[in-house]
């Protein structure tokens, strides 16, 4: 029972190393963003769970309420934001996610380092690159002349 | 019980998790995902925090979903196996893990009442809600008012990642002949569900986003709820339909506007002899101004977060395959 008090705090700490296994040895780009959103919400849970207090309410006053134990509302507003803040700039990352594939035509990490490392070996536009890393090429430079 | 219940709630999570990360195919990662934020949303309620749970079921559980389901169809669905450098990682992991769980060995037991956090500032506001500010709900008097810097803050931050998504997505390398997009027009079960249900979607966030100084709620879970409600809409009548019902010159004119609503009532108050966000000085008496003030800048922060999660969504789903 002495420890049963810890264990919404092991869950985070489970919940957050999961997720950072998934951002770091996940090759995929959107596997990678998915372990962020699991790492952010391990944290969510952790503040949350340092608001509650035994027997209390949420804290918002009722009419016939005197005495109330409230818990902790700080922590909530501050999460309450984050949450909004976290789903933007995940969007923000999988929009980025959504260029890499249309310009190199994959979303595996060590795929595109590898194209990368071709880029500076051999000049651009050259034989040895592939098909689609010229294709990927050709419409950007006519776009900008439009 | 409700012990019991949490305990049930977090193994449930835990499993979750970690089959999100297990999973090869995106498109289940995604829908566990969503089970996720669900089991998460239920036990911030359990945890009594009502207002984070009800923004984590409409952010975590509708909005997220949607948006990583529309990222997996402009990329790929399946991840590509990969070797090596897992047992490092794996190795890194389980250190980190050990060290965190032998650290919070020290830390007060849930529902403690004389756990640091409990001591600090957080009592001051419990009591000096019903002097100063006068509202019933405690959260939404320390994040419109006493915190409001921090509000406007997020309310930057989640217009900036708008304006981020909108100059990565926007631009298109080239046209191709334009199909409208049907959406589930011709199912017939999905058309009539969703019809039935986005009025009261719509009029639950309303009442979510004026109401929020009573009960749980305020301009976040508002703006995440009539945004789902509208992307329901685009989802069941197709992009094309959604957008002529908001057009894109009003969605621009959301994300910038509701930001502008929320500073133009700071300056106001310094206009009227104040600091930049007091509302007291905006009426004769000062808990009638933080009543107003409450409500213009919650006006904002739903105005801003409808349109960002919006403009994002269109941005996604109006981007054609290359």
């Amino acid at each position: 029972m002495e420890y049963l008090g810890l264990y919404n705090y092991w869950i985070a700490v489970v919940l957050l190393m999961t997720g950072f296994y998934a951002v770091i040895a996940k090759r995929n780009m959107i596997k990678k963003l998915i372990g962020l959103s699991l790492f952010q919400a391990a944290v969510f849970l952790l503040y949350i769970t340092m608001d509650k207090v035994e027997g209390g309410t949420a804290p918002i006053f009722t009419a016939d309420g005197a005495g109330q134990i409230f818990s902790n509302p700080l922590p909530q507003v501050l999460i309450l934001t984050a949450i909004v803040v976290g789903i933007s700039t995940t969007a923000l990352g999988l929009a980025i996610v959504v260029r890499t594939k249309e310009e190199y035509g994959s979303i595996e990490e060590d795929e595109i380092q590898q194209m990368d490392g071709q880029e500076t070996d051999s000049n651009e536009g050259s034989p040895k690159n592939s098909d689609f890393f010229v294709s990927a090429r050709k419409p950007r430079a006519e776009d900008r002349n439009v | 019980m409700n012990l019991i219940f949490g305990i049930f709630l977090l193994t449930l999570m835990l499993i979750t998790g970690i089959a999100v990360v297990r999973a090869k195919n995106l498109f289940v990662a995604t829908t566990l995902m969503g089970i996720f934020s669900l089991l998460l949303a239920a036990n911030f309620f359990l945890l009594d925090a009502a207002d984070v749970a009800l923004t984590e079921a409409a952010v975590g559980a509708g909005i997220s979903t949607v948006l990583f389901l529309s990222a997996l169809s402009l990329t790929a669905e399946q991840e590509k196996p990969c070797y090596g450098g897992r047992l490092v990682a794996l190795g890194v992991v389980v250190i980190t893990t050990l060290a965190l769980l032998h650290a919070t060995l020290d830390s007060p037991r849930v529902g403690d009442i004389n756990a640091p956090v409990h001591q600090h500032v957080a009592p001051w506001y419990i009591e000096q809600t019903p002097i100063l500010i006068d509202v019933p709900n405690i959260v939404t008097a320390i994040l419109a008012s006493f915190r409001g810097y921090d509000t406007l803050g997020e309310v930057f931050v989640v217009f900036t990642a708008g304006i981020g998504v909108m100059f990565l997505l926007a631009h298109y390398p080239h046209k191709k002949p334009h199909k409208p997009h049907q959406g589930l027009r011709h199912y017939l079960i999905q058309r009539l569900v969703g019809r039935t249900v986005i009025p009261f979607i719509l009029l639950f966030g309303f009442y979510v986003q004026f109401h929020g100084d009573f009960g749980p709620g305020g301009g976040f879970q508002a703006g995440a709820l009539i945004a789902a409600a509208i992307i329901l809409y685009a989802l069941i009548e197709g992009t094309d339909t959604a957008l002529t019902v908001i057009p894109s010159w009003l969605l621009t004119g959301m994300v910038s506007g509701g930001a502008l609503l929320y500073s133009g009532v700071g300056i106001a108050g310094m206009l009227m002899g104040g600091n930049f966000l007091d509302y007291s000085v905006l009426a004769s008496d000062p808990v009638a101004g933080q009543h107003l003030g409450i409500l213009l800048i919650e006006l904002g922060v739903g105005i801003t977060v409808t349109g960002v999660l919006l403009s994002i969504f269109f941005a996604f789903a109006s981007r054609k395959h290359f």
